[in-house]
């Protein structure tokens, strides 16, 4: 058996499926590659797939990263990766293959933070958001509540900046927030935090950051 | 309004619906074709949710065989839920296309698949949310052409007055004849009409506008005339002589929808002749598949798509007739790929034991058989023979080698059916469980599915009234009373679904009334419990001045003129009526692939038969003689 990690970008119309989804939309993906995808054991055995930090439904990535066992001893990254590039899954964009170790530890517990880009999708909020978000980088604690518990958000942002080099498009905001587990702050947490509507924002995953 | 503005208005309204994924397209094996260079473009839509239209075998031969050509492009449309028609509406977004997010209306034609009923209010739904006049007299000439086809437009009449034209029968030559009859018609420059009238003249188009049906005083059809001479006066369904080979580039979606799967059809139609059964009665004549063809369809679809599942399609599985070979093949390959073959309508005996046994890989499913009735009067009736305790020793067998579940599909309703019929029902229900549990103790179930009888047009029960509400609900209730305890549990049709059911596929053109009255007081997606309302439904039913009980609890007599008598499945009314003779005397029929009962397939399509002989078709070569003394005096 070998463990190969994939970083990809999840694209286009893909966005709009939730980590479920995800996880038969690559079973389906390394069928059509004729990979030999490992099984689990048991009653029920599951594919051995693994997808790293969860990215909200909606959202855009660079940046993805999935584990996946083979039964095969024979084949390397760069024959796998010829394989994924020859049946292209649409929004999925390899990026990169590597061989690691069966027991490397699982990427989850790695991460600590992630990077997003967000593109306002209406100009109207400009205006007074450089002050909003001094604001909210100034504020010691930013209670809120998400799906009835409460916690504080403030913590959780790591780097909040606005970018408007290119005067021409709307304006994008840049957050670095934590993404440890059970400490995962949201990017459209942020926004309406701010008063924006997330759902007026193109929210797109930059970057992860590894311990 | 240009895709980019829909593409624009989309992306701020996707976060806020459920399942925003039904919305985008962009799926694995869609077809994206030049929209500027092609001159005949098709919206194909199934007017339900995309879970449930998705995986629709019917839109998926279309869309291959349409895209193949240069000259047309095929595009997919499905309903909105709830939460994104408001958030459509709210925003002004019409509906499009999932390929390129073009507005159904700037599309050529609109072709609707209608295979059940459920469906008529939400092709209304469908129309306006495309902004295309409900009414075919209120289009345009530059608006799309509305079609529509599958097992429902067998009685068209009901869906008469919203439709441009109906194709009846098989569809996967019949449509290109129509787009043919759209472009060309379009090149001409031509009025609607003409082209109305250019569609008329296609065998198997029935244009419901080139018709008007005239009722005798007490409400009971007179005659179905024909305005224009180029209106035939009776539409032949169309056939194919021998079926073509399957789609093998389904589209493969990024959501999880109702069956996430390769379908492939082994065969089509069914020489049973189960008299209740409208699929039985209009896909004549029976045409296998090779089993060359099959097993390489499934490879190469398994390849194109990805997929964990293979369902083999059919009526009735068991009488394919290499399907111990079938089986044989395909469960090689299941158990290398960790495949999922389904396989359903097997009949009870203890052959499709074995033939399930070989398909069970890693999963232990349950174990599905239709006896549909349980005393032997009953099946006489219907013309399903299986003798109790065959069906004993097939439940035995069953639970024996390995299954905890069986499901077993009862139909009650039969207006000459008893309570002694019925609790026969539960009497076996009732032994097969016992028998379970003497095998394999506590870990045998029982499912009872129960459905209620709807007198189908076109079926010998075509005459015969539906069951009383009051009637239904009693024997449902015996049943419910009765399949109780451990290891039983009972699923039943609400006997108000089924004379909603009933009502929608016996109707004449009146019901359109119904239907858009009904649509026009909220009623949608009629299919799903949560949204079906009965109550306003009587109600559509009162505003369009029509008794319901009219169409479901009527007896007709021998020489009523149906409302769906245009429409011709090439199975004539005289041997109809002398099945529902039959089934009165309590006399069985055998399967037709030993002796041909002159059920009409064959003269209909006398010149089709000979020139694809042999073993193409399951019907029984027929000496001509013969053939000559069942056609009945006066068809025609």
């Amino acid at each position: 058996m070998q463990r190969f990690r994939i970083n990809y970008a999840k694209m286009d119309a893909l966005r709009y499926t939730g980590n479920l989804d995800m996880q038969k939309v690559w079973e389906r993906y390394l069928r059509r590659a004729a990979l030999q995808v490992a099984y689990s054991q048991g009653f029920h055995p599951q594919a051995k797939i693994q997808q790293a930090c969860p990215l909200p439904l909606g959202f855009l990535s660079g940046v993805e990263i999935v584990d996946i066992w083979l039964d095969d001893d024979l084949i390397g990254a760069q024959e796998l990766t010829r394989a994924l590039l020859n049946t292209p899954q649409p929004g999925i964009d390899i990026r990169s293959v590597e061989s690691i170790p069966l027991n490397a530890p699982a990427l989850q517990s790695l991460v600590v933070s992630a990077e997003y880009a967000v593109e306002l999708l209406e100009p109207k909020a400009s205006a007074d958001l450089p002050a909003r978000m001094q604001l909210l980088l100034d504020a010691s604690e930013l209670p809120r509540q998400r799906r009835k518990k409460s916690y504080d958000l403030r913590p959780l942002i790591e780097g909040l900046s606005l970018d408007q080099r290119d005067e021409s498009r709307w304006p994008r905001l840049a957050m670095r927030l934590s993404a440890r587990e059970g400490a995962t702050g949201r990017p459209d947490e942020v926004l309406l935090e701010l008063g924006l509507e997330p759902a007026q924002a193109r929210i797109t995953r930059t970057r992860l950051i590894f311990s | 309004m240009e895709p980019s503005e829909i593409e624009r208005r989309l992306e701020r309204i996707l976060p806020t619906v459920q399942k925003p994924g039904r919305y985008t397209g962009g799926e694995l094996n869609q077809i994206v074709k030049d929209w500027q260079s092609i001159p005949l473009r098709v919206a194909l839509a199934f007017p339900d949710i995309y879970d449930i239209g998705l995986p629709n075998l019917g839109l998926a031969i279309f869309y291959e065989s349409l895209n193949a050509r240069s000259d047309v492009l095929a595009e997919r449309v499905y309903l909105p839920w709830g939460d994104m028609e408001t958030a459509m509406r709210k925003e002004s977004l019409p509906l499009y296309s999932l390929e390129s997010h073009r507005p159904v209306a700037d599309f050529d034609v609109l072709a609707v698949t209608l295979p059940y009923e459920s469906l008529y209010t939400n092709t209304l739904s469908l129309l306006d949310l495309s902004r295309i006049p409900l009414f075919s007299s209120q289009r345009s000439d530059d608006q799309p052409v509305v079609i529509a086809g599958g097992h429902a437009v067998y009685n068209p009449e009901p869906m008469a007055p919203f439709i441009d034209a109906f194709g009846i029968g098989e569809g996967e030559e019949l449509i290109h004849e129509m787009i043919d009859a759209v472009a060309a018609w379009k090149q001409a420059g031509q009025p609607r009409r003409d082209l109305l009238i250019r569609l008329a003249g296609i065998p198997g188009v029935y244009v419901p506008s080139l018709y008007e049906p005239e009722y005798h005083p007490d409400g009971r059809l007179s005659q179905h005339r024909p305005l224009v001479p180029g209106a035939p006066k009776k539409i032949t369904k169309r056939i194919l002589a021998t079926l073509p080979p399957p789609p093998t580039r389904p589209i493969v979606p990024s959501i999880d929808v109702v069956h996430n799967r390769v379908s492939v059809e082994i065969m089509r139609g069914c020489t049973r002749g189960c008299r209740f059964c409208h699929a039985g009665m209009v896909n004549r004549p029976v045409r296998e598949r090779p089993v060359e063809e099959i097993l390489s369809a499934v490879s190469q679809a398994l390849k194109n798509t990805g997929y964990e599942e293979v369902a083999l399609l059919s009526l009735s599985s068991s009488d394919y007739t290499k399907i111990l070979e079938l089986v044989e093949q395909i469960s090689q390959q299941a158990t290398q790929q960790r495949l999922v073959i389904s396989l359903p309508s097997l009949r009870i005996e203890s052959f499709s034991i074995d033939l399930m046994e070989k398909l069970r890989g890693s999963r232990q499913g349950g174990f599905t058989l239709a006896p549909e009735a349980a005393t032997e009067r009953m099946r006489n009736i219907i013309n399903k023979p299986i003798a109790g305790e065959q069906l004993l020793e097939t439940a035995r067998a069953i639970y024996s080698r390995g299954w905890n579940n069986i499901k077993l599909y009862f139909m009650i309703g039969h207006p000459s059916e008893t309570l002694e019929d019925v609790q026969a029902i539960a009497d076996l229900c009732k032994a097969v469980i016992a028998e379970g549990r003497k095998m394999i103790g506590k870990r045998a179930t029982l499912h009872a599915g129960v459905s209620t009888f709807v007198p189908k047009p076109h079926t010998p029960f075509q005459w015969a009234p539906c069951d009383s509400m009051e009637q239904i609900e009693a024997k449902l209730n015996l049943l419910r009373c009765e399949l109780r305890g451990p290891g039983l549990r009972m699923t039943w049709t609400d006997h108000r679904d089924t004379m909603f059911e009933a009502w929608l596929s016996r109707g004449d053109r009146r019901l359109a009334h119904v239907i858009h009255e009904a649509w026009r007081r909220g009623a949608k997606f009629d299919a799903w419990q949560d949204f079906f309302n009965y109550e306003l439904w009587l109600d559509a039913f009162a505003a369009a001045g029509l008794d319901p009980g009219f169409y479901t609890h009527r007896k007709r007599a021998e020489d009523e003129v149906f409302p769906w008598e245009h429409i011709d499945p090439a199975v004539r009314k005289s041997y109809l009526l002398k099945e529902y003779l039959n089934s009165q005397s309590g006399i069985l029929r055998e399967d037709c692939r030993k002796h041909c009962h002159g059920c009409g397939i064959l003269p209909a399509f006398a010149r089709v038969r000979r020139e694809h002989p042999g073993d193409i078709w399951k019907c029984p070569e027929v000496p001509r003689h013969t053939a000559r003394t069942l056609t009945p005096i006066g068809e025609g």
